[in-house]
């Protein structure tokens, strides 16, 4: 009847969002009165679970989950859910829980709630708040199922620091072949940086730059604030920046807790899929960008003046509060 | 190849978002609906199948008669033949379940739908419809090629992609990237006046049940001005970050 988390890692390391869903669940858990279950794939260390409520850990180790599969770590947390008897199953925003969730759902005919921000504003009916409209309206939506899924949007509810047993027990799961009939044959993926998903601040830039050689200060910005780059539409469609670092409606969705957009004038498609972050800082030189209306900060002038002060001035600061 | 895609009637992104009934319904007056965006990706990239390997391309919307335009749109694109299932498309389930009949029903090879709408961002279509019908699954798709039952796909994932190997039957939620925003396609007098002529059916929804009901929509709270630092005085801005916005 436990809660059940997937916390997701990365090379075995337990990501920022594992914790952050763990937290979430374990609010549900105290809501409904009952304990919390994360299980891991492949993680290590996962006692770090505890501190953020997990009461039990099943751990799966397998080989043949070491590239991600949609379909079989659906079946996994499917077989878990039901082993504990869940009724409520929590998962992260992240591009792989965002694509597994609704075959875990068709699996446990469960109804799921995505981009779900907040804490359930009740549990009978079981009703979550989510962003709708690509972040210009929020829903209530209740799930009316027996068993349900919620996808916590990243960065929404936070970490919550609590105490927990995280008592490992090993999960093996029954996996039939032919649940693996996507077969990964390459992943090309930077590694050493935090991703656009997992940053707590996003630095992204547009056409205000010039040109692609002018990236450098972009980069050494992200590096102060250990950030993630990102970059508007004409900037990946013009080849200065990788497809992977568009962001907006038809790119990556953000919700870092700190977005700075740097020479980017704040395109309605743009904003969409930028607005869950919650403090937004814009620079430009045009003080008519449509971003100044949608940003909490913003600095008219010129970036490759601002910028270069900005990561200057960050560096004392990151001396003194270190 | 069969392919079918799925595209959503979707309010234009520059659309007011405003609520009626008590905020328990979109209010659609003056509202211009467009094809899903990220739907227009996978269908341009489904005339590519047409065209170069000559798949038929079928389209097919969970929706009232209000969303017929937006599948004649499509068929003026170049699809053959639209489908409707008559249904208010309220829960991500109910309607995956809906397409999950007629693919089945239609025999389709390849199902294309986009990641996400850009109206209730479920993003849970693409991958039920996939179990439902045991297909493959390939989500964020960036890049698509078939020879014969063979396919090859790249997925955007976090930090990166990934290039895997499947088979028909496949379901994928598309995104940019399968085309980009140059290849989609403006239709034109001749694809619209063809468009008329070419079929579109109305079925009947499924006795299904829904599992999730939005009871109510609410409206960010108004933002604040912005607060304009100097470019002179940087110090102040990091002063706010930290004070005020505690971020940094």
């Amino acid at each position: 009847m436990s809660v059940l988390v997937y916390t997701e890692s990365d090379q075995g390391k337990l990501k920022k969002a594992a914790f952050e869903v763990a937290s979430y669940a374990k609010e549900v858990a105290n809501q409904l009165g009952t304990t919390v279950t994360a299980v891991t794939i492949n993680a290590e260390n996962t006692a770090e679970l505890g501190n953020y409520g997990v009461d039990k850990v099943l751990t799966v180790s397998a080989d043949n989950l070491k590239d991600f599969n949609s379909k079989a770590y659906a079946s996994v947390l499917q077989q878990a859910a039901q082993q504990e008897g869940a009724k409520v199953v929590v998962v992260s925003s992240s591009a792989d829980s965002k694509t597994l969730a609704p075959s875990l759902a068709v699996g446990l005919q469960a109804g799921y709630a995505s981009n779900v921000v907040a804490a359930p504003t009740n549990t009978s009916p079981f009703t979550v708040k989510r962003t709708a409209f690509t972040n210009k309206a929020f829903n209530f939506t209740e799930i009316n199922s027996d068993v349900k899924i919620v996808g916590v949007s990243n960065n929404a509810f936070g970490l919550v620091e609590n105490s927990g047993a995280a008592t490992a027990e090993s999960f093996s799961p029954s996996l039939d072949d032919s649940l693996f009939g996507v077969k990964v044959d390459n992943v090309d993926k930077v590694t050493g940086k935090v991703t656009i998903a997992d940053a707590d601040v996003v630095v992204s830039a547009g056409r205000g730059l010039k040109g692609p050689e002018n990236w450098g200060m972009v980069e050494e910005l992200a590096d102060v604030l250990g950030a993630a780059t990102a970059c508007s539409k004409p900037v990946s469609d013009l080849g200065w920046r990788p497809h992977g670092e568009h962001v907006g409606q038809t790119g990556k969705p953000v919700a870092s807790n700190l977005y700075i957009a740097i020479g980017i004038s704040g395109a309605i498609q743009h904003l969409a899929g930028i607005n869950a972050s919650k403090v937004k800082v814009v620079i430009n030189t045009d003080p008519e960008a449509p971003f100044f209306k949608a940003a909490d900060y913003g600095v008219v002038g010129d970036a490759f003046e601002v910028v270069p002060t900005l990561i200057e001035k960050l560096k004392e600061f990151k001396a003194n509060n270190a | 190849m069969k392919i079918l895609v799925c595209i959503s009637h979707v309010p234009d992104t520059t659309s007011k978002i405003n609520f009626t009934e008590g905020d328990t319904k979109f209010d659609t007056t003056g509202v211009q609906f467009v094809i899903n965006p990220n739907d227009e990706f996978g269908l341009t990239r489904a005339m590519w199948f047409k065209e170069k390997q000559g798949a038929s391309v079928d389209v097919i919307n969970v929706g009232g008669a209000e969303t017929e335009p937006t599948l004649r749109k499509a068929l003026a694109i170049g699809a053959d033949k639209a489908i409707r299932v008559n249904a208010e498309a309220t829960d991500g389930f109910f309607v995956a379940k809906q397409l999950a009949n007629v693919a089945k029903e239609g025999g389709y090879d390849l199902v294309i739908a986009g990641r996400e709408s850009i109206d209730y961002n479920g993003g849970m279509v693409p991958g039920m419809l996939a179990e439902l019908i045991d297909a493959n699954f390939v989500n964020n798709c960036i890049s698509l090629e078939i020879d014969g039952t063979d396919a090859k796909a790249v997925r955007e994932i976090d930090g990166g992609k990934e290039t895997s190997t499947t088979a028909l039957p496949l379901v994928i939620g598309g995104q940019k990237g399968l085309v980009e925003e140059s290849d989609l396609r403006i239709p034109n007098m001749r694809g619209i006046m063809m468009a008329r002529k070419k079929p579109l059916t109305v079925v009947d929804a499924t006795d299904a049940g829904k599992e999730t009901t939005a009871v109510k929509f609410e409206k960010p709270a108004p933002k604040g001005a912005v607060k304009l630092v100097d470019a002179a005085n940087i110090d102040e801005l990091i002063s706010l970050l930290h004070n005020e916005a505690k971020v940094i």
